[in-house]
């Protein structure tokens, strides 16, 4: 029998779900009369009485207290009715209301229903199989709102399916039989157009050159290839898991020189790396760099630390909540992934989206509207990592319209490694085994697709490459693997991502060789072939080598925490990849072939540095600076986050000390996270991030210049040793066969080659996601294309010795001293003030590599001497916004004066008056801090800062104002002058409501 | 016990706080912090009760339900904070229910024994939904934790009050200041007869207040977090002996696990740095068995 048992809340108790379709209703401007009820449902179906349901639903599914149950047949006319006893009631005395019943699709993952289906059984029942509903009432909308209502609030297309009126259904079985039949594909014969047409319908997207290469091996081996030796090649081969484009051989050049690479990110960011660990001798702090699923860093005389961060952003751009969520889980695994298994200890996310306040009607076609992506990747994250019990403690997000059709996801995570667990080797023999989650049809082509461009079609097309995500079942997995590594039960682990058992067995197995019996892996129900088996992306899936006297003990592990196990093969020393099913060889490569017979991508890189305009100030004079600075404040990319922040649980584990939130009132925006990952241990790891989009539009090599400097500053800004810094790249860049866009990335690369090695800091990880652009036919019907700006997410990973010297920027007392730290220029190009005045031109913000070292050194030392009792990094909005933040975090008073600042800059002396005050307070430069020193330190601080620019600026004060003072035509002072007039004059309250009020969700 | 985790080393040089509780005389009592599918706290709360002075275990419910006998071997139960199932259902339905169905019995024996029994977090959610805080003779529990008012999960800091001494986890403390971190925990008691009666009890111990304002002064979203009835944040049963709490106790143990520690501590002066408020719950429960 199937029941349907719904579930009402009671008269009085809030209707959730109808809240949350109201809030989105009103973005689409379709609120005014639409009334709405809700109720979730569940689909039990087994040998079932009425009784039976009543027990189960009064036993676990109800809550009487705030809610009211409704059990029928589905279809039955009581199911229709909105409830009599609840809200709904009164809302459609007047209206009949029409019902939309919302269910996953069929084999979509659906948490809730397993784990239900589960609790039912342990009660007695014999339930077949459960599923979860929502049902909505709705009135007051036409039939095209209605249609808009169910497309993009109720329902995601991708993964749920909506049905109006009663429910038509009488059992809830998915899945036929799979009937085996061995696939070839002729590739032998086909001309270059036919290749690639083959390529494309395959979803493929291989290269010509790639696809020759294939057809030529195998008519060497004199025969067809099968479907899965063409997936297997095109998933090892694809830009998601051999980053071909950036290791490639480049023709580079710009206005400096020509440079030609044979292995792009091989003689930039790694060569960094390698002559840092040179210099570093018997002191290198690296320990395993760009080999395995994260970097790898000394941390304590017992411990490693990982640092991985990865994108997610196409499946995110279709389901945000999906896509974000298995980003989440993806990173994650990368972390238990690494070496013998890391432990996962906190996470940081990077989100980049267009403006929330888009019209909806401006929106190209087949986009979602960028609210809800954002609120489905805030809410994606939040879930997986609140759920995993991993503090989320570092992030940032930043807007701008190009991201409308490619927002861009960053998911990093870091673990704690025990040093005898740092390296793992499968050995000839062991046994493939699969832990975690089965294995269905979610994700099929994740890797292959997440490496072309998005059309407006991509929706449809790759439906198939959502995933969604079981953050329990990840949970379990991580419990059982870090236990089983403890007991030394397998030699080597890696984990399930883009490409499936496909990319992980072929990884692990490369220089063995390894033999796989397809239809061992566990499935979720019953009807994939072999080659889905083999490239699904389902998620929560590790592959461990396990040899063969441990796979008892590992077996018995899994199950006493109800984890799945399954041997699905054997490392074997053949040199190939051989895949059965059901005995039958339906695959075999060399795995030499697999890994190293690619065709090298030969690709040519442009960079034409623009000249730069004179910058545009708003008005020569009296402007009104107090207004711009409360307009940086509000503007998307600086104000508060704390709205996305409070969702996630950042303080699980207990080793949270700075948090994301600091301040007198826990809502001042912290420059970097410190968490201390051995609970018994105050050493810290320090983790911040730096990304400015903006700046690319100027020149990518000050962008990627200005992101180190950035991440870097953040952890030194709150106690990180900054000789222990090590650095990760994150590159989201367009379609770069086009010379421009790919000269933009090369140019970016050199400058983390450079800046880094004169910080000292090795990069230890990356990743690319290239192709962010978004196609699509206009009004007109003409063909469109938004490439996003080139973004590069820089996060840094420090260290602190002990947490208790940890510094946070909220100013903490009246009559402290203000310094500011560092050089300040004439770079407006990029900045804040820019966009908030709707300027242009300038200069961005450049880095003195060797200046900025010298300047993190000392900051480091007044701060482990405990001399700074607040630092604040400048950043978007410079001076003002600094001065801005750390007074209304601390709720304590500022007055500062521009005079001794102008005393400590460069550039700016051309400039009118007006106009050099405007560089002073808002220019955004680099390798800046602004730091409250108690007065008694002040002859301690400075010496300390001896030989890098720093200049008593101002100081705290009880009213709860801030207040800056301008420049004297024609006179310059080496102290603070407040007795020249005003240029900023504004309240605590003010500053901060304007800064928290454009994200208060 | 094949999961049994041992105690961290509390005695690392660099720890700065070192186990409160007396090390002379009593028996440490055993703590058993009951693992699941999904908790997360776990080790965190396990090393707070060792910091304590406790002997703390995390085992998981399958060794339980495999032997309830396990039980005997405990005089403390704990129940920590995470996701026990994934909180699907509703939070902490599906482990409240083995609880409940799969070891009712053992647990009533373990509860008969003088031991004690605390939940935080989800393990509150767990104890309410398992009938371990329902009073004798009484059909159903108390009330319910539902979803907060705001709708959404939220992660915050609070200060709390104790509210009468029937509490055995709470003995000798006033006033704290603990972070919540969930979605589902406004509790809703059954109805107001229930109300009163638990207040005339002495069940409702722990209540919200206004954060930084003055005794008697309203107390609002968010320093209510969740829209808990009369500001409730934490439950026990008439003997006190049973404890369910929202807030986390076992993240503020040590100094730096305020939100504010940098305003209130000075790093040139490491020596004074002091415990965390939670510390005293952990302390309180195992000096129950001196």
């Amino acid at each position: 029998m199937l029941f349907e048992v719904d579930l009402y809340p009671r008269a009085g108790q809030p209707d959730r779900l109808a809240a949350d379709v109201t809030f989105a209703a009103r973005d689409l401007g379709i609120a005014e009369n639409l009334q709405v009820a809700a109720a979730r449902g569940f689909l039990l179906s087994g040998e079932l009485s009425a009784a039976d349901v009543d027990r189960a639903t009064q036993l676990l599914l109800c809550d009487a207290v705030v809610e009211a149950p409704n059990i029928a047949l589905p279809g039955d006319d009581v199911l229709q009715q909105p409830p009599q006893d609840s809200n709904a009631a009164q809302l459609f005395k007047d209206a009949t209301p029409t019902l939309v019943n919302v269910l996953h699709k069929p084999g979509v993952m659906d948490p809730v229903a397993g784990s239900t289906a589960q609790a039912l059984r342990d009660l007695g029942l014999v339930i077949e199989d459960v599923r979860t509903l929502r049902k909505y009432w709705i009135s007051g909308v036409d039939e095209s709102a209605l249609e808009q209502l169910c497309r993009r609030v109720l329902a995601n297309d991708a993964i749920e399916q909506v049905k109006i009126g009663p429910l038509q259904i009488d059992r809830l079985d998915i899945g036929q039989p799979y009937d085996f039949e061995l696939v070839s594909v002729p590739i032998r014969n086909l001309s270059d157009d036919e290749l690639m047409q083959l390529s494309r319908s395959g979803q493929l997207y291989l290269s010509l050159a790639e696809m020759q290469t294939i057809q030529q091996r195998f008519r060497e081996l004199d025969r067809e290839p099968t479907d899965i030796e063409l997936e297997s090649i095109a998933q090892t081969w694809s830009e998601h898991c051999s980053h071909k484009t950036l290791k490639g051989r480049i023709a580079y050049r710009d206005e400096r020189a020509e440079r030609n690479f044979q292995n792009m990110l091989k003689e930039t960011i790694f060569a960094t790396t390698q002559e840092i660990r040179r210099r570093l001798g018997k002191d290198d702090w690296c320990v395993s760099v760009f080999e395995d699923n994260a970097g790898v860093v000394k941390f304590d005389d017992q411990h490693h630390v990982t640092f991985k961060v990865e994108t997610h952003n196409h499946p995110s751009a279709l389901e945000p909540y999906g896509g974000a969520n298995t980003g989440l889980g993806g990173v994650i695994r990368d972390t238990l992934g690494t070496g013998l298994g890391a432990k996962p200890v906190c996470s940081t996310d990077v989100f980049c989206f267009a403006p929330p306040d888009t019209p909806a009607d401006q929106l190209p076609q087949g986009v979602l509207h960028p609210k809800r992506v954002m609120q489905g990747v805030v809410s994606g994250v939040r879930d997986y990592g609140n759920r995993m019990g991993i503090p989320t403690v570092n992030g940032a997000i930043c807007f701008d319209p190009r991201y409308i059709g490619n927002p861009l996801v960053y998911c990093g995570n870091v673990g704690l490694l025990p040093h005898d667990m740092a390296f793992g080797e499968a050995a000839e023999g062991d046994l493939i085994v699969a832990v975690g989650g089965r294995t269905g049809r979610d994700g099929i082509h994740g890797a292959t697709f997440s490496s072309a461009e998005l059309t407006s079609e991509s929706e449809e097309l790759s439906g198939g490459a959502v995933q969604i995500g079981n953050a329990i079942t990840e949970k379990m997995v991580a419990d059982v693997v870090l236990q089983a590594r403890d007991q030394g039960l397998f030699t080597a682990i890696t984990d399930c991502g883009a490409g499936g058992f496909s990319s992980a067995v072929g990884e692990m197995g490369e220089k063995i060789g390894a033999e796989v019996n397809l239809e061992q892996a566990p499935l979720k129900y019953a009807g994939l072939s072999y080659t889905e088996i083999w490239i699904s992306e389902a998620q929560e899936r590790m592959v461990l080598a396990v040899p063969e006297e441990n796979w008892a003990a590992l077996a018995q592990l899994c199950a006493s925490e109800s984890v799945e196990a399954t041997v699905i093969g054997r490392f074997v020393p053949s040199g190939k990849l051989t895949l059965r099913y059901e005995g039958e060889t339906v695959g075999e490569l060399d795995m030499q072939f697999l890994h190293d017979g690619r065709p090298p991508v030969v690709r040519e890189a442009h960079y034409q540095p623009t000249t730069p305009d004179a910058v545009t100030f708003a008005s020569p004079n009296g402007t009104d600076q107090t207004q711009t600075l409360l307009d940086i404040l509000g503007s998307l990319n600086v104000a508060s986050k704390e709205c996305v922040i409070r969702q996630y649980d950042h303080e699980v584990q207990a080793g949270s000390v700075i948090k994301p939130l600091v301040g007198v009132a826990d809502d001042g925006p912290g420059d970097a996270a410190v968490v201390r990952p051995v609970i018994s241990s105050q050493r810290g790891i320090v983790i911040g991030c730096g990304i400015n989009p903006h700046y690319g539009d100027f020149d990518t090599y000050d962008m990627a210049a200005s992101a180190i400097d950035e991440a870097v500053r953040n952890c030194v800004a709150v106690g990180a040793d900054p000789e222990r810094i090590a650095l990760l790249d994150n590159f989201c860049w367009g379609n770069t066969d086009r010379p421009e866009q790919l000269g933009s990335l090369v140019r970016a690369a050199i400058a983390c080659q450079e800046v880094a090695l004169e910080l000292g800091c090795p990069f230890i990880s990356g990743k690319d996601s290239l192709n962010n652009e978004f196609r699509y036919e206009d009004g007109d019907g003409n063909q469109q294309s938004i490439i996003i700006p080139p973004t590069l997410l820089i996060s840094a990973i420090g260290q602190i010795a002990d947490a208790r010297r940890a510094v946070t920027m909220d100013l903490k007392q009246p009559e402290s001293l203000l310094y500011l730290v560092g050089l300040t220029r004439n770079e407006l190009g990029g900045s804040h003030y820019s966009l908030v005045t709707n300027g242009s031109g300038g200069i961005a913000p450049t880095v003195d590599a060797k200046a900025a070292h010298r300047t993190f050194a000392r900051v480091h030392a007044a701060i482990n001497a405990g001399l700074i009792r607040a630092c604040h990094d400048l950043s978007e909005g410079g001076l003002a916004v600094a001065a801005a933040e750390m007074a209304f975090a601390g709720g304590c008073g500022a007055k500062l004066s521009l005079a001794s600042v102008a005393n400590n800059s460069a550039d700016w002396e051309e400039a009118a008056i007006a106009h050099a005050e405007t560089i002073l307070l808002f220019s955004e430069s680099n390798t800046r801090f602004l730091c409250e020193v108690r007065r008694e330190h002040a002859a301690e601080f400075e010496q300390a800062l001896a030989g890098v620019p720093h200049t008593l600026v101002g100081e705290t004060q009880a009213s709860l104002q801030v207040r800056i003072h301008g420049l004297r035509d024609g006179e310059l002072k080496s102290e603070p002058d407040y007795d020249a007039r005003l240029v900023i004059d504004a309240n605590l309250p003010d500053l901060k409501a304007a800064w928290q009020s454009p994200l208060k969700w | 016990m094949e999961d049994t985790t041992k105690s961290p080393n509390a005695k690392s040089p660099t720890t700065s706080t070192q186990p409160a509780a007396a090390k002379s005389g009593f028996a440490q009592p055993r703590v058993l912090v009951l693992r699941s599918p999904g908790a997360n706290c776990d080790e965190e709360t396990q090393y707070a009760f060792n910091l304590a002075g406790g002997n703390a275990e995390r085992i998981h419910v399958n060794r339980v339900l495999e032997n309830p006998a396990v039980l005997d071997e405990f005089q403390i139960l704990c129940i920590p904070g995470g996701f026990s199932y994934g909180d699907d259902v509703s939070a902490g339905k599906i482990l409240g229910s083995q609880l409940e169905y799969r070891l009712g019995d053992a647990l009533q024996a373990f509860k008969q024994r003088d031991t004690l029994a605390l939940g935080i977090c989800n393990g509150f959610q767990v104890l309410l939904k398992s009938g371990l805080l329902t009073t004798e003779g009484e059909s159903s529990p108390p009330g319910t934790l539902t979803w907060n008012t705001s709708g959404r999960y939220e992660d915050r800091w609070t200060r709390l009050r104790v509210a009468g001494e029937t509490c055995v986890f709470l003995q000798g403390m006033q006033e704290m200041e603990f972070p919540i971190a969930h979605a589902e925990g406004r509790f809703l008691p059954r109805d107001r007869a229930k109300l009163d009666a638990m207040e005339a009890a002495g069940q409702l111990p722990l209540r919200y207040i206004a954060r930084h304002g003055k005794p008697g002064d309203e107390v609002n979203y968010p320093d209510n977090p969740n829209g808990s009835v009369a500001e409730i944040a934490g439950v026990c049963d008439v003997t006190g002996r049973v404890f369910g709490l929202m807030p986390h106790p076992e993240r503020f143990i040590d100094a730096t696990q305020h939100p504010q520690w940098t305003r209130k501590f000075d790093s040139r002066d490491l020596d004074n740095f002091p415990p965390g408020d939670g510390l005293a719950i952990f302390e309180n429960a195992v000096r129950y068995f001196a």
